[in-house]
């Protein structure tokens, strides 16, 4: 992660979702996985938003996925490159790109999960080039 | 019946861009009054009032205290800063089904002179379950159009020169508006040379950031045709909202897509009838992006359609936010609805400056587009004619 920039600030957690935030203290990124029509959604909740079903579970996910648009910007405290990130289960989450040459990032680039510290709460997840 | 039931009577927009010395609930009194007085009526008159969040207290009842009104119908329906174009729509169903007589909608922002940088005027974000998810990463509203900017030249390879055109537009505009925050004229290399803010969007590819604020009136056509004002007919609404779906994302088209087919059908006209066109322009590619979706080019080929200033009033096909719009003329609240339907009401009027005016401008649309377009958004759209 970069130097001298200050931490983000920590996410506040809803009691639904509290799984995701232990997951990402351990380094895990998990998503949710609708029982009924199958498909993965991002951000959490307890019910799918494709068809409504209550019948879902957390998994694991590959961690990795390609960038599905991005910006470069100086007006971020922490982050010059926020981005959508396709993950390999499907959905497009919101996050940001690290470790990377911002002139050399592009739409369709493999990246791969990685976490970035919080002020005084689980880390975000972040994204690195492959 | 419904849409022909309802005439815009009355418009006002405050001049003030710093509201200095002034509260939030003066301002919202201020462009009530405005509107009302110009349509030859007064503050008693009015028993129906539309609000957004911008709208101090517990927006319609507090302000009905404050400006005295005797209401019979209230509506804060908040879809951000395209909440007032759906304020119409819902005020002419009112008014169609004898629910109120005279509708008044305002819109007004302090926070520049107050220095309270809050983004959408009067959201509180509190518990929007998205937020753990997107505020760590420091989602501004630029850095979001800059994705969805960066998205559409991927998908359909507009360029930045071509998103500078509209800016480009709206400041030829601008120039004849004497309340406008930036009247100068600026060029393609203007735009393309001045900072990047979250790329690809320039520091010119953005709206300004302004104080003031806009106020609407209608009525039925028995109280309308009474007045002196010239009259100014809803022929069509609609409204849509679109949101990441889970994270079924796509972001090469907005909630204008539903919207404005709704709008046109209820209207029975098509984008070629349309003579003027107020569009939201938060950023130049909010503009590129309803082009589209209104149906005025082709998906993907909105870059085009705006290059080479067919914007431009006198010179292009379509003339747009010939008040200079968002870009240049001002964005109370960062709510650009209101204006958009006061822009067009002017053209409808034959009340836009002279050097701006559509000739015969007889049939025109109002669309805006409230929240992210990266994330969730409303659209509305109006259809508006001279009668």
């Amino acid at each position: 992660m970069s130097e001298n920039v200050p931490l983000p600030k920590a996410p506040e957690i809803w009691p639904e979702v509290t799984p995701y935030w232990d997951a990402a203290a351990e380094g895990r990124l998990v998503v949710m996985r609708c029982l009924s029509c199958e498909k993965h959604y991002v951000h959490p909740r307890p019910f799918c938003p494709h068809c409504g079903s209550d019948r879902t579970e957390w998994c694991d996910a590959a961690g990795t996925g390609t960038i599905y648009t991005f910006t470069i910007t100086d007006r971020a405290p922490v982050f010059k490159v926020p981005a959508m990130v396709q993950l390999a289960e499907g959905p497009i989450m919101m996050t940001a790109i690290v470790d990377c040459d911002p002139a050399s990032v592009e739409i369709g680039q493999q990246v791969s999960v990685a976490f970035q510290p919080t002020e005084d709460g689980p880390p975000l997840p972040v994204f690195k080039p492959v | 019946m419904y849409p022909s039931d309802a005439n815009i009577i009355g418009i006002y927009e405050h001049p003030t861009r710093k509201a200095d010395g002034i509260s939030l609930a003066q301002l919202h009194a201020d462009v009530a009054k405005g509107a009302v007085e110009d349509a030859g009526l007064s503050l008693s008159d009015v028993d129906g009032y539309f609000c957004g969040a911008d709208a101090p207290g517990i927006g319609a009842m507090t302000m009905a205290q404050y400006m005295g009104l005797d209401l019979r119908y209230t509506d804060s329906t908040e879809t951000g800063g395209s909440s007032y174009i759906g304020h119409v729509h819902h005020a002419a169903l009112a008014i169609a089904a004898g629910k109120c007589d005279v509708a008044l909608i305002t819109c007004a922002d302090n926070q520049v002179a107050s220095r309270k940088f809050i983004g959408l005027g009067g959201v509180d974000w509190r518990g929007a379950p998205e937020q753990p998810f997107e505020d760590g990463y420091y989602f501004g509203p630029a850095a979001l159009y800059g994705m969805v900017a960066q998205r559409h030249m991927h998908e359909f390879g507009t360029t930045a020169e071509q998103m500078a055109w509209v800016k480009v537009a709206a400041s030829h505009h601008a120039q004849h508006n004497p309340n406008a925050l930036l009247r100068d004229v600026v060029t393609v290399e203007d735009v393309i040379s001045s900072p990047i803010v979250a790329s690809p969007l320039h520091r010119l590819d953005c709206c300004v950031m302004s104080d003031g604020g806009g106020a609407v009136v209608l009525a039925r056509p028995e109280i309308a045709k009474n007045l002196k004002r010239p009259n100014v007919r809803l022929r069509g609404a609609g409204e849509a909202v679109k949101h990441n779906a889970g994270g079924k994302v796509d972001l090469s088209y907005s909630a204008g897509c539903e919207s404005s087919r709704s709008a046109f059908a209820e209207a029975g006209v098509t984008p070629a009838d349309i003579r003027y066109a107020s569009l939201y322009d938060s950023f130049t590619i909010t503009v590129i992006m309803q082009l589209e979706d209104l149906g005025f080019c082709e998906k993907g080929e909105g870059g085009r359609f705006v290059a080479d200033g067919n914007l431009i009033s006198g010179v292009g096909k379509l003339p747009f936010n010939t008040d200079g719009g968002g870009l240049c003329n001002n964005h109370p609240g960062n709510r650009g609805g209101i204006t958009k339907l006061l822009e067009a009401v002017r053209q409808l009027r034959g009340e836009a400056h002279p050097a701006v005016q559509v000739p015969d401008c007889s049939l025109a649309v109002a669309h805006g587009t409230g929240g992210s377009l990266a994330g969730y958004h409303g659209s509305a759209t109006a259809i508006l004619e001279r009668v």
